[in-house]
């Protein structure tokens, strides 16, 4: 059985009096394992997708079902649980916590843990040390540069060893070297920590990394030109 | 890192707007707690008054005497231990007519009658030796054995920086004339809610210089061998007077206290409308700034629900932060007050006795700032947890 | 050139909560203030306007009340027959030599008891004191056991009602009619004949006071001298107003102080919330400010902009505030004037003095909490900004 499955999805939005379709009837199977790139133009859907994955958005209609749970059955509280356990979020923009330290923001996800404050320290640590910034845990945010910031974020949606990470254009706002740098570690904790990686993104060299490439044009999808 | 910490942090995030607010809440609660405090003292000045002890004046009006001749007939009456008696003098400033302090003629027996409530702290020895009057404090030697002498409460002592031994001039308006007294002894309230800025001085020298010889009595204050009794007493000795061409009217101490206090009309009632306005406007500051500090971070609780807070996390988040923001300044608030308040000596010209803000004023008003704080933080951190993570987060961009 | 006000209206309205909450604070400050204003403008009024100019009053020498006055039989009599006196329309001197004392009645719905004025009159009274109108009942006839009562006493006070019957030491009085003063001290006594109300409390030596229509008030001044220095008399002379307006000083400046001193520490705190606001508004909206500066309009402009945008809401809590306090006006009030011991009761006077003094204090309000943030807009550095953007 695959690890995400999206059964015949609908997703839309109401502007307005306008009703916007942004996924229509999707379907999609994600094993455990894979390293999925969604690609395609602005407006087409893949950070919605992603959003549903993620248990952070809700489908019109369909279902979603990540590792056997139902999240369309899931409410508030519930998914919020889920999300703490399941789901790593790297975003464009790292969106850290301007006000903590790296090491605080890695533990950020931790509070949601019983779990006394050295454990959590320590995991939190661990986790820098994975992607490699275990000589910036005091440096607040805009004391890092972009792909830094990238790191502690990956650090940060790792921490709780989460089975799915999602990515929405995780090297966007990065230069061309620390973006093949987030990519390369990306790469390392789908190998070797055996995480299961869907990512968004529109730069073909970042989607080169990924074991499968999606294509989501006006909310339908087509395994794209490789 | 705990979640304590990371509301002090984002406390952190804008140190001026929360100091700022934190100010605003601490002026406020100074105000609140300054107001009570001159509630409390008005009600502690009742509380004075013993439930022991009666005071029997004219039935017509403090202002009308009652003859001397009544304190044979009252020690007669049951459950009467001692009868005592005293005088308003109602004396003025010579040199400042807007100081005003009060002046009593007392009898003899009047100062041992609240040896519990006052304690001589300063006094002059005796010119000449004489006996003392039993149950007479021995340190007034000095004061009882002198015609005009005088002894006065220690912050009015304090105040006019007189010394032992200074005579002090006052201006009678009821009893015309320049008036001189002696300072022989200096007392200290034991009881706060005493006034400490009253002189008192001896009925006699009142009599033999104020009325020419006439023995007319301000009010009298009976002891009672029961204070059980005092509803029979009280009863017998107006029953004694009420044909007579001066009727009495007697009550408890406290009660006749109390009428004082009375006498304020509205203005309690006034103070605290004022002090429910203070707190109102605080409660519209701190949730201006609650509203303005979650409607900027926004995109930050999208990001934490991402990271799997639920909505009754970041809803607590936010309303503990208010909380922080207006328990410290209104402890702060608070604390300043009763320092202030008791540290100096405001008290309103004199028409006040010295203020007191007392702990359990402290407390609620520390408590009225934690829930000013809750309160304010409510629709601010209902908006927070209830927006949807998409539309939080598109706010970034 | 200036930024348009129209500009800094619609950024007031962009925010619309934030304004409120900025805006009733500092109406609940301003209405507080106005409403201390109109007690002790209602009381000193009360007792202000209980004198007239051309009344003279007499009392004795350091007396500083009634109460505590004495003006002795034969001093009256050599008063009331000065020439100085003028005659009413039926010809008699305009002259009446007063008893007062306290009554302590006890209180309507309401604990405790507090002392009322009970003033023994002569005839002429009335026409002496034109602001007493009799609005129920009839005058109380000479040499009889009748007394009548001020409106607003009746109304706090027990067995003040026309048939009741109050007991003044021996004796009992029927009250047989009410009276208004227009507001003056008058309106919180009793008045009966002196003739009978003295005996009745042993009050048969002297007088309290003697108040007489001058003939010729512009002779005051001489009047005064002479009188003052009879050494028969023993007396001090003032105009009835002036003796009124002593007697409401200190009550009146505790309360314009006491409010005064409250409305001060509340507007720090109102203060620090606009500040607040301004604060927040210039962060905001520092890229817009780069803009405008980049444009040319000088620091100068976008300082006065933003000070605008801060005072304009505060001038609108203060026109709120007004509107919180006019209500109060003409809601009566009463507390114990303590020159005199005695029970006055009063109005709430909200008078266009206070509440241009409300606006003023709203204006400075919103001007001082605009002020350190409209500096920061204007000292903001254009490169910096526009980087960061």
């Amino acid at each position: 059985m695959a690890l995400v499955e999206v059964k015949n999805v609908r997703k839309t939005y109401r502007r307005e009096a306008e009703e916007l379709t942004v996924l229509d009837g999707l379907s999609l199977e994600i094993a455990e394992g894979d390293f999925v790139a969604l690609m395609g133009p602005s407006g087409s859907g893949k950070t919605t997708l992603l959003n549903l994955i993620g248990g952070v958005d809700q489908p019109s209609s369909g279902d979603v079902v990540v590792g056997g749970t139902r999240l369309t059955g899931l409410r508030g509280k519930q998914l919020a649980r889920w999300r703490a356990r399941n789901i790593g979020y790297i975003f464009q923009l790292y969106n850290l916590i301007p006000v903590l330290t790296a090491l605080q923001n890695v533990e950020l996800p931790l509070l949601l843990v019983k779990m006394s404050g050295k454990e959590r320290r320590e995991r939190a640590r661990h986790a820098l040390d994975i992607v490699g910034l275990e000589d910036r845990l005091k440096h607040f945010p805009r004391q890092l540069s972009g792909g830094q910031e990238q790191r502690v974020a990956i650090a940060r949606a790792v921490v709780s060893d989460p089975t799915v990470l999602l990515a929405d254009e995780p090297t966007g706002d990065l230069d061309r070297k620390a973006g093949a740098d987030i990519l390369t570690l990306l790469d390392r904790l789908n190998k070797e920590f055996k995480k299961t990686i869907v990512m968004v993104t529109h730069d073909p060299t970042a989607a080169e990394r990924a074991h499968r490439r999606l294509h989501l044009d006006k909310g339908v999808l087509s395994n794209g030109p490789s | 890192m705990s979640l304590l910490s990371l509301v002090l942090v984002n406390l952190g995030r804008n140190k001026r707007r929360t100091i700022l607010t934190a100010l605003s809440v601490l002026v406020a609660l100074f105000l609140f707690c300054a107001l009570r405090g001159v509630l409390d003292t008005l009600e502690a000045s009742i509380r004075v008054g013993s439930e022991a002890r009666l005071v029997t004046r004219n039935a017509i009006s403090l202002i009308f005497p009652l003859p001397l001749s009544y304190q044979e007939r009252l020690l007669t009456v049951p459950g009467v231990r001692s009868v005592s008696y005293a005088n308003w003098f109602g004396g003025r400033d010579p040199v400042d007519q807007s100081n005003f302090y009060a002046q009593f003629a007392v009898a003899e027996n009047y100062l041992p009658i609240y040896a519990s409530d006052i304690e001589i702290v300063a006094f002059d020895r005796p010119q000449v030796a004489g006996a003392v009057p039993p149950g007479v404090d021995p340190k007034l030697a000095a004061f009882m054995n002198e015609r005009d002498a005088c002894v006065v409460g220690e912050r009015l002592f304090n105040r006019m920086k007189w010394k032992l031994g200074q005579t002090v001039p006052v201006s009678g308006t009821i009893f015309p004339g320049t008036w001189t007294f002696t300072v022989r002894a200096v007392y200290h309230a034991k009881n706060p809610a005493m006034n400490e800025e009253a002189m008192f001085f001896h009925w006699k020298y009142l009599s033999e210089k104020g009325m020419g010889g006439q023995g007319q009595v301000g009010w009298y204050v009976l002891e009672l061998s029961d204070p059980g009794q005092a509803g029979a007493v009280t009863r017998a000795v107006d029953a004694l007077y009420a044909n007579s061409a001066a009727a009495t009217h007697t009550e408890t101490e406290r009660a006749f206290q109390a009428g004082f206090v009375s006498m304020y009309g509205n203005v309690p009632f006034l103070i605290g409308v004022i002090g429910l306005a203070v707190v109102f406007a605080i409660l519209l500051v701190a949730a201006n700034t609650m509203m303005m500090a979650t409607r900027e971070r926004t995109a930050e609780f999208g990001v934490m629900k991402t990271l799997g807070f639920d909505d009754g996390t970041i809803f607590r988040l936010v309303l503990v932060e208010a909380a922080v923001i207006t328990f410290g300044g209104g402890a702060l608030g608070a604390l300043l007050a009763k320092l202030v308040i008791e540290g100096s000596d405001f008290n309103a010209m004199g028409l006040l006795p010295p203020m007191t803000v007392r702990w359990a004023t402290v407390l609620v008003g520390v408590a009225i700032a934690v829930v000013i704080g809750a309160a304010s933080g409510l629709v601010p951190a209902w908006q927070a947890s209830q927006r949807r993570i998409v539309d939080a987060l598109r706010r970034v961009e | 050139m200036p930024i348009p006000i129209s500009y800094n209206v619609r950024n007031v309205i962009q925010r619309p909560w934030s304004t409120l909450a900025t805006t009733i604070g500092i109406a609940l400050v301003v209405a507080i203030l106005i409403g201390a204003f109109a007690l002790a403008s209602g009381f000193q009024a009360a007792l202000v306007e209980t004198g007239s100019d051309s009344n003279a009053m007499v009392l004795r020498t350091g007396a500083d009340s009634e109460i505590s006055s004495g003006i002795s039989l034969d001093a009256a009599h050599i008063l009331k027959a000065l020439p100085d006196v003028a005659p009413g329309p039926d010809g008699r001197p305009l002259v009446s030599a007063d008893m007062v004392v306290l009554m302590n009645q006890p209180r309507l719905g309401q604990e405790g008891s507090s002392n009322v004025t009970v003033r023994g009159i002569d005839p002429p009274s009335l026409a002496l004191r034109p602001r007493v109108k009799l609005v129920a009942g009839r005058m109380f006839a000479p040499g009889s056991d009748e007394v009548i009562v001020a409106q607003r006493i009746a109304r706090r006070f027990a067995h003040c009602g026309i048939g009741d019957r109050l007991r003044f030491g021996q004796r009992d009085f029927t009250v047989v009619g009410q009276f208004t003063a227009g507001g003056s001290g008058f309106d919180s006594e009793v008045w009966g004949d002196n003739a009978v109300l003295m005996p009745a409390l042993n009050r048969e030596g002297a007088y309290q006071s003697v108040t007489f229509r001058m003939r010729d008030p512009s002779r005051f001044a001489e009047l005064k001298r002479r009188l003052e220095s009879d050494r028969r008399l023993g007396v001090e002379v003032r105009t009835e107003r002036a003796w009124y307006a002593g007697q409401s000083r200190l009550m009146s400046t505790v309360l314009r102080a006491g409010g005064i001193l409250i409305t001060l520490i509340m507007a720090v705190g109102a203060i620090f919330g606009a500040m607040n606001t301004m604060y927040a508004a210039v962060g905001q909206r520092t890229r817009e400010i780069a803009v405008l500066l980049t444009l040319g309009f000088t620091p100068g402009a976008v300082m006065r902009a933003f000070l605008f945008e801060s005072v304009f809401p505060a001038l609108i809590g203060g026109a709120l505030g007004c509107l919180i306090a006019l209500p109060i006006n003409g809601v009566t009030t009463s507390t114990t004037n303590w020159s005199s011991f005695s029970e006055i009761a009063f109005a709430f006077r909200v008078t266009p003095a206070g509440m241009i003094a409300g606006l003023i204090f709203a204006a400075i309000m919103g001007a001082f909490g605009g002020f350190l943030p409209a500096r920061q807009a204007a000292r903001q550095s254009l490169a910096m900004t526009l980087r960061a953007g």
